[in-house]
C-alpha cells in the first residue's frame, strides 16, 4: 500500500493518533481537574516551617515508601476518616521553577500512609526519635534513619530541642539535638490531616466493604485487645509495654494501669495526658479521639494492657467503660 | 477342561444375547427414577451403565463375527497363497532354522486348556423409592454390577483369544507340514534368496570414504578432530558478514559499552537499595539513603542502560533495512553524549537531594531531562532523514516502531514536564499516562522494532507475518495510550478515566497477542536452531515473558486484583518481569548478534551461558517470592491486620528479592565482560590468517622473479 511506503504519511499518522489519544485522556482531564476542583474552605495553609518541610520530605524521596492518599476501599479505612478527593490537592501547585507539582500521593506503601500522620501520631517527640533512628521504637521496621538531620554534642544549647535516645544509639555523655531541618520535617508530618468536608457535602463512601464472619455471636465476641495495642500504642509504648526511658511511660506495673478506679485510664486513652511531663516524659496525644476508638476497642485495649506484661488488674467490661466514656468531654480542640 | 470349538462358539452367542436384553430393559426401568428431582444424578449413572453395557455386547458380536469369518476364510481352498504369504512374513533366522531342519518332523497339535466361565449376573432392584438412602443403596448396588459385567466381558475376550489362538495354531501346524513335505527346490530357492536380501547391510562408509573430503563448495567449516568432554555445550559461531561502514560501528558500539556501564552501574545502585531492606542501617550517608537511591536506580537503567543500548541498536537497524548510510554519524555522537550528560547529572542532583517532587521516572529535573529530549529529538531527525532517502522501496516493520517509539518519547517527555497542566492533581493524571507510556510506548515499541529485525535474522527466515505486525503496531498505539491510569485506580482521579485505563489494559491482549504469535511462529520449523545458538535464548526468554508479562499487566489492572496488590511490590516484581524479562533479554540478545558482526570477534560461549542462566534464575528468584509475599501482604491489609505485621511479614521475602537481585547483578558482570571480549584489540593471534599476510608482505617485498 502506498501509504505503509510513504515515511511521512505513515509517521505522520501515528503521531496524530497518539497526540490525540494523549489529549483526550491526559491533558484534557488534567486541565479540567484543574479548573474543576478548589481547595476545601476548612483547608489550611502550611506554615513556612511546615513548607521548608514538605521540601525536605521531597528532596529525601519518601514518597517512594510513603503514599499520601486515602482509596475509597474499606481496607484504607486504616488510614483516614474519609476517602481523599481531588479537592484535597487543589492546593498543590509548581514547587518553583525547577521543580514540578508534588501532590505526593506515592504509588507503593512499603511504609504507613501519611495522609493523616498528624492526627495519628501527632507527638512530636515520637517523630523526632522515629527520624533519628526508626529502630529505636519500631524494631521491626526497614525505614532509613536520618541522623543528619540532627546533631550531637554533650549539652543542647538555648531554645534546642534534644530527642530522646537510648544508649547504644549515641555515645555516653552526648545529647542528640534535633536541627532546623529535622523540625520543619516533624512540622510538616504534624500538619497532614485530612480537612473536614464543609456541611452538607456528601462524604464519598468506602467500596468493597469487609464482611463480618461472626454474626450472631458477636455480641459476645470479644476483640483482639492485642492487635489493637499494636496498631494504635505499641509505636510509643513498646511491645514489652516498657516504654521507652525519658520519652514514653511504662504501661508494665503502670500505677493506673493497675488501678481498680478505670476513670483515669479511660480519659487518658480517649483525651491524652500531660500529668508527667515534669518527670521528662512527652504529652500524650487523644488517641482514642484521634482514631475514633469505639467503647468494645478501648475495652479490648484496656484489658490486654491489665493483663499483660506481668500486670494482674482486675479487668474492666463494657458497661464500665461505657459509663465512664459519657462522662467523658471532649478535648479542647487546639 | 477343554472345550470343543461348537460348545464355546455356543457359550459366546448365549453370553452376547444375554448382554443384550438386559442394556434393553435397563432403559424403561430407569425411566422411572426420572421423575424425582433427587434422582438426576441416578438417572444420568444408569444411563452411562447401560450404554456401556450395550457397548460392550456390540463389540463382543463384533468379535465373534470376525473370529467367525477368520475360521471360515482358513477353510477356502487358497491355502497355497496364504502360505506363500507366510513365506514373505518369515525374518532371516526363521528362513535358516527351516533351511536346516527342513528334513525333521515338527511337533505340532499342542492340546489347548480353556477354562470355564463363571461371569455372574446379579439382577437389578427393581423397586424404586425416591429416598436418598435408596439412591445411594441402588448406587451402590449398580457398582459391583457394572464391575460383574466388566469381569464378565473380560473373560469373554480370553476366550475368544483362545478361539484365535487355536485357530493360528492349527493354521500353523498345516503351514509347518507344508514347509516339511510340499516345499520344493523352487520354494527354497526363493527363502535362500529372501535371507540373502534380509542379511544385506549398509558398509557404513557409502558417503566417506577414506580419502580426504573434497569440498567444491566450501560448505565444511569448523572441523573438529577430536572430540572433548562436551563440558559447556557447543553453540555455532557468528556468521562473518560483509563489513559495515567502520564510522557507524564504532557509534554503535559506544552507544552499547555506555550502556552496559550505566547497567552494571544501575544495577549495582538496585542491588543495593535491595539490600537496604534487609538492612537498614547499612550506611547513614545522606546521599546513600533509600528514598535517594532508589531513582537512581530506576533512572540509570531506564535512560542509561535500556535507552542507550536500545538506540545503539537502532543506528545499527535503520541504515541496515534503509539499506543506505545513515544521514549524520556525527548527529549520533552528539545524542550519545547528551544521553550520557543527562544520566550523570540526573543522578548526582537526585543524591544530592535535587529533584522534580515526586513523580516516579521523571524524578530528574526538566534542565536534565532537556539533555536527554535533545539527544532523542537529533535522534528522530537522524533516523528520518536515513529512512527518507532508503534505497528500498518499503519501510521495514522495524523502522516503523522505532521512529514511532522516538516521536512518542519526545511527545510523553513535554506532556511530563510542561507545567501548564500539572497543578493539583493534574499532575497525578499526567504522571499515571507518563510513566506507563515511558514503558510502553518507548521501552516496549522500541524493542518491537529491534527484535522485528534481529529475531528473523538471527533464524535466517522472514517474519511469520508481517500484517500481525501491522496490526500489533496500531492495536498498541491505540490501546496502550489510554492505560496509564491504571496506576491510581480508587485514586480520586476521575473514576471514568480509571475504568477507561481498565479496559484499555485488558485491549492490550490484542497487540500482544498478535506480537507473542508472530515470533513464536517464525521459530516455527527453526526450533532445532535454539539448541545451538547462544542468541536465541536470549529471544526466547525475552518472548516469554513478553506474553507472560504483558498479560499478568492486564491481569493486575482489574479492580479486584487492584485491591489486593495495589501499593505492595507486587508492582515492584511486575515491573521487573517486564522491564527485565522483556526488555533487556531482547536488548542482550541483539548485543551479541550485532557486536560479532562490528568487530569479528566472538565473547567465550562458557560466560554468555553464565550470563544467561544467572539472569534468568535470578529473575525468577526476584520475582515469585515477591509476588507470594506482595499477596499475603494485600491479604493482611485487607483484614485490617496492624500495619507493621505485614512488614515483619515481608523479610523472607525481601531477603529473596536481595538473593535473585544479586545473581542478576552477577550476570551483568558476565555481560561486562562478554562486552570486553567482543572488544578485545589483543585477541589470540589467527594462524591462517597471519600466515596469508606473511606471505603476502613477503611477495610484495621480493623482487620480481625473472622469467
Amino acid at each position: 500500500m502506498e501509504f505503509f511506503n510513504n515515511h511521512k504519511k505513515l509517521f505522520g499518522t501515528a503521531l496524530l493518533l497518539f497526540v490525540f489519544l494523549t489529549i483526550i485522556v491526559a491533558i484534557l482531564p488534567a486541565m479540567q481537574n484543574e479548573r474543576k476542583n478548589k481547595l476545601l474552605p476548612g483547608a489550611e495553609p502550611l506554615t513556612a516551617d511546615a513548607a521548608k518541610g514538605k521540601e525536605l520530605f521531597i528532596a529525601n524521596g519518601c514518597v517512594a515508601c510513603h503514599t499520601q492518599q486515602v482509596r475509597n476501599v474499606e481496607m484504607d479505612k486504616t488510614w483516614g476518616s474519609r476517602p481523599s478527593i481531588a479537592a484535597d490537592y487543589a492546593g498543590s501547585r509548581r514547587t518553583d521553577v525547577w521543580r514540578n507539582t508534588a501532590t505526593l500521593m506515592g504509588t507503593e506503601r512499603t511504609g504507613p500512609d501519611l495522609t493523616t500522620i498528624g492526627t495519628r501520631q501527632p507527638s512530636a517527640e515520637w517523630q523526632l526519635t522515629h527520624l533519628y533512628n526508626p529502630r529505636i521504637l519500631v524494631e521491626a521496621s526497614v525505614m532509613p534513619a536520618y541522623p543528619w538531620l540532627f546533631t550531637v554534642k554533650p549539652q543542647p544549647g538555648m531554645g534546642e530541642v534534644a530527642v530522646s535516645v537510648p544508649e547504644g544509639y549515641v555515645a555516653k555523655g552526648q545529647k542528640v539535638i534535633a536541627t532546623r531541618e529535622a523540625l520543619q520535617l516533624v512540622a510538616y508530618l504534624a500538619s497532614l490531616k485530612q480537612t473536614t468536608l464543609p456541611d452538607g457535602a456528601a462524604t464519598p463512601e468506602f467500596l468493597y466493604k469487609r464482611t463480618v464472619k461472626a454474626e450472631g455471636g458477636a455480641a459476645t465476641a470479644e476483640l483482639d485487645g492485642e492487635a489493637l495495642y499494636v496498631a494504635n500504642c505499641q509505636a510509643c509504648h513498646q511491645p514489652n509495654g516498657e516504654g521507652l526511658p525519658g520519652a514514653f511511660p511504662p504501661l508494665k506495673g503502670s500505677k493506673i494501669v493497675l488501678d481498680d478506679n478505670v476513670e483515669l485510664m479511660i480519659s487518658i486513652i480517649m483525651n491524652g495526658y500531660e500529668g508527667r511531663i515534669k518527670e521528662g516524659y512527652g504529652p500524650m496525644p487523644a488517641v482514642g479521639v484521634n482514631n475514633q476508638l469505639t467503647p468494645e476497642e478501648v475495652t479490648a485495649i484496656m484489658n490486654h494492657e491489665k493483663s499483660s506484661w506481668g500486670n494482674g488488674a482486675k479487668k474492666v467490661d463494657l458497661e464500665q467503660v461505657k459509663k465512664v466514656l459519657s462522662t467523658l468531654k471532649a478535648p479542647e480542640q487546639p | 477342561m477343554s472345550l470343543s470349538q461348537p460348545i464355546r462358539q455356543t457359550m459366546l452367542y448365549g453370553f452376547a444375547c444375554l448382554l443384550l436384553p438386559a442394556s434393553a430393559y435397563a432403559n424403561p426401568l430407569l425411566q422411572q427414577t426420572s421423575l424425582s428431582a433427587q434422582s438426576h444424578g441416578l438417572l444420568l449413572a444408569a444411563l452411562v451403565a447401560a450404554g456401556i453395557m450395550f457397548l460392550v455386547a456390540l463389540y463382543l458380536l463384533w468379535s465373534i463375527t470376525r473370529l467367525n469369518s477368520q475360521v471360515r476364510e482358513q477353510k477356502k481352498p487358497h491355502r497355497r497363497e496364504r502360505f506363500r504369504d507366510y513365506l514373505n512374513l518369515l525374518n532371516s533366522e526363521q528362513i535358516q532354522k527351516i533351511l536346516r531342519i527342513k528334513k525333521l518332523p515338527l511337533l505340532a497339535g499342542l492340546l489347548l486348556y480353556g477354562s470355564s466361565c463363571f461371569a455372574q449376573q446379579t439382577t437389578v432392584v427393581r423397586k424404586l423409592i425416591n429416598d436418598p438412602g435408596i439412591i445411594i443403596t441402588i448406587l451402590l448396588i449398580m457398582l459391583p454390577l457394572l464391575a460383574g459385567i466388566a469381569i464378565m466381558a473380560i473373560k469373554v475376550l480370553n476366550l475368544l483369544q483362545q478361539q484365535r489362538n487355536e485357530n493360528n495354531r492349527r493354521e500353523a501346524g498345516e503351514f509347518a507340514n507344508y514347509l516339511q513335505n510340499e516345499a520344493d527346490e523352487a520354494t527354497l530357492q526363493t527363502l535362500r534368496d529372501r535371507q540373502a536380501a534380509l542379511d544385506y547391510r549398509l558398509s557404513g562408509q557409502e558417503l566417506t570414504g577414506s580419502g580426504a573430503p573434497k569440498d567444491n563448495r566450501g560448505l565444511i567449516t569448523y572441523i573438529n578432530h577430536e572430540e572433548h568432554l562436551p563440558f559447556f555445550a557447543t553453540k555455532k559461531k557468528a556468521i562473518k558478514r560483509p563489513d559495515i561502514d567502520t564510522a557507524l560501528s564504532r557509534l554503535v558500539v559506544a552507544f552499547i559499552v555506555c550502556a552496559a556501564a550505566w547497567l552494571v552501574i544501575g544495577t549495582s545502585v538496585g542491588e543495593y537499595v535491595g539490600i537496604k531492606f534487609v538492612s537498614p542501617d547499612a550506611d547513614h550517608i545522606s546521599w546513600l539513603s533509600f528514598g535517594r537511591l532508589r531513582p537512581v536506580h530506576t533512572n540509570t537503567v531506564f535512560w542509561g542502560w535500556a535507552s542507550l543500548a536500545m538506540l545503539g541498536l537502532g543506528y545499527y537497524i535503520i541504515p541496515t533495512v534503509s539499506n543506505t548510510k545513515l544521514y549524520s554519524i556525527k548527529w549520533g555522537w552528539y545524542a550519545l553524549i547528551l544521553i550520557n550528560l543527562a544520566v550523570i547529572t540526573g543522578n548526582i542532583c537526585l543524591m544530592a537531594g535535587i529533584n522534580n517532587a515526586g513523580g516516579e521516572y521523571r524524578e530528574y529535573t526538566w534542565p536534565v531531562m532537556a539533555l536527554f529530549g535533545i539527544g532523542l529529538a537529533l535522534t528522530l531527525a537522524n533516523f528520518f532523514k536515513t529512512i527518507a532517502r532508503r534505497t528500498t522501496h518499503e519501510i521495514y516493520i522495524s523502522g516503523w516502531y522505532i521512529v514511532a517509539a522516538i516521536m512518542f518519547a519526545l511527545v510523553i517527555t513535554l506532556v511530563a514536564y510542561l507545567p501548564w497542566w500539572q497543578n493539583g492533581l493534574g499532575e497525578t493524571i499526567v504522571q499515571g499516562y507518563y510513566m506507563h507510556m515511558g514503558v510502553g510506548m518507548w521501552f516496549m515499541f522500541f524493542t518491537l522494532g529491534i527484535v522485528y529485525y534481529f529475531l528473523p535474522q538471527q533464524l535466517n527466515k522472514p517474519i511469520y507475518s508481517y500484517s500481525l505486525g501491522i496490526l500489533a503496531f496500531w492495536a498498541q498505539i491505540f490501546f496502550y495510550t489510554v492505560i496509564g491510569t491504571h496506576h491510581f485506580v480508587f485514586s480520586s482521579i476521575p473514576w471514568w478515566l480509571q475504568t477507561t485505563a481498565i479496559v484499555g489494559s485488558i485491549g492490550m491482549i490484542i497487540p500482544v497477542g498478535a506480537g507473542f504469535t508472530n515470533f513464536i511462529m517464525t521459530f516455527k520449523g527453526m526450533w532445532h536452531k535454539v539448541a545451538d545458538s547462544y542468541t536465541l535464548p536470549f529471544f526466547l526468554t525475552g518472548i516469554v515473558f513478553y506474553l507472560t508479562g504483558s498479560l499478568q499487566g492486564t491481569a493486575e489492572a482489574f479492580r479486584s486484583t487492584n485491591l489486593l496488590w495495589h501499593f505492595t511490590d507486587f508492582t515492584v516484581a511486575h515491573s521487573h518481569l517486564t522491564m527485565y524479562g522483556i526488555i533487556c533479554f531482547f536488548a542482550w540478545a541483539a548485543i551479541y548478534a550485532v557486536l560479532p558482526r562490528l568487530t569479528g570477534k566472538e565473547a567465550p560461549h562458557a560466560t554468555i551461558g553464565a550470563h544467561f542462566w544467572l539472569a534468568l534464575v535470578g529473575l525468577l528468584f526476584y520475582t515469585i517470592p515477591l509476588m507470594y509475599g506482595s499477596t499475603l501482604r494485600g491479604l493482611l491489609w485487607m483484614d485490617g491486620k496492624p500495619f507493621i505485621e505485614s512488614v515483619v511479614m515481608m523479610a523472607p521475602y525481601w531477603l529473596w528479592r536481595a538473593i535473585g537481585g544479586s545473581l542478576m547483578w552477577l550476570s551483568h558482570l558476565f555481560f561486562a565482560y562478554n562486552i570486553y571480549k567482543m572488544l578485545d584489540k589483543k585477541a589470540t593471534v589467527d594462524i591462517a590468517a597471519t600466515a596469508v599476510a606473511k606471505l603476502e608482505k613477503e611477495y610484495q617485498q621480493a623482487p620480481t622473479p625473472i622469467q
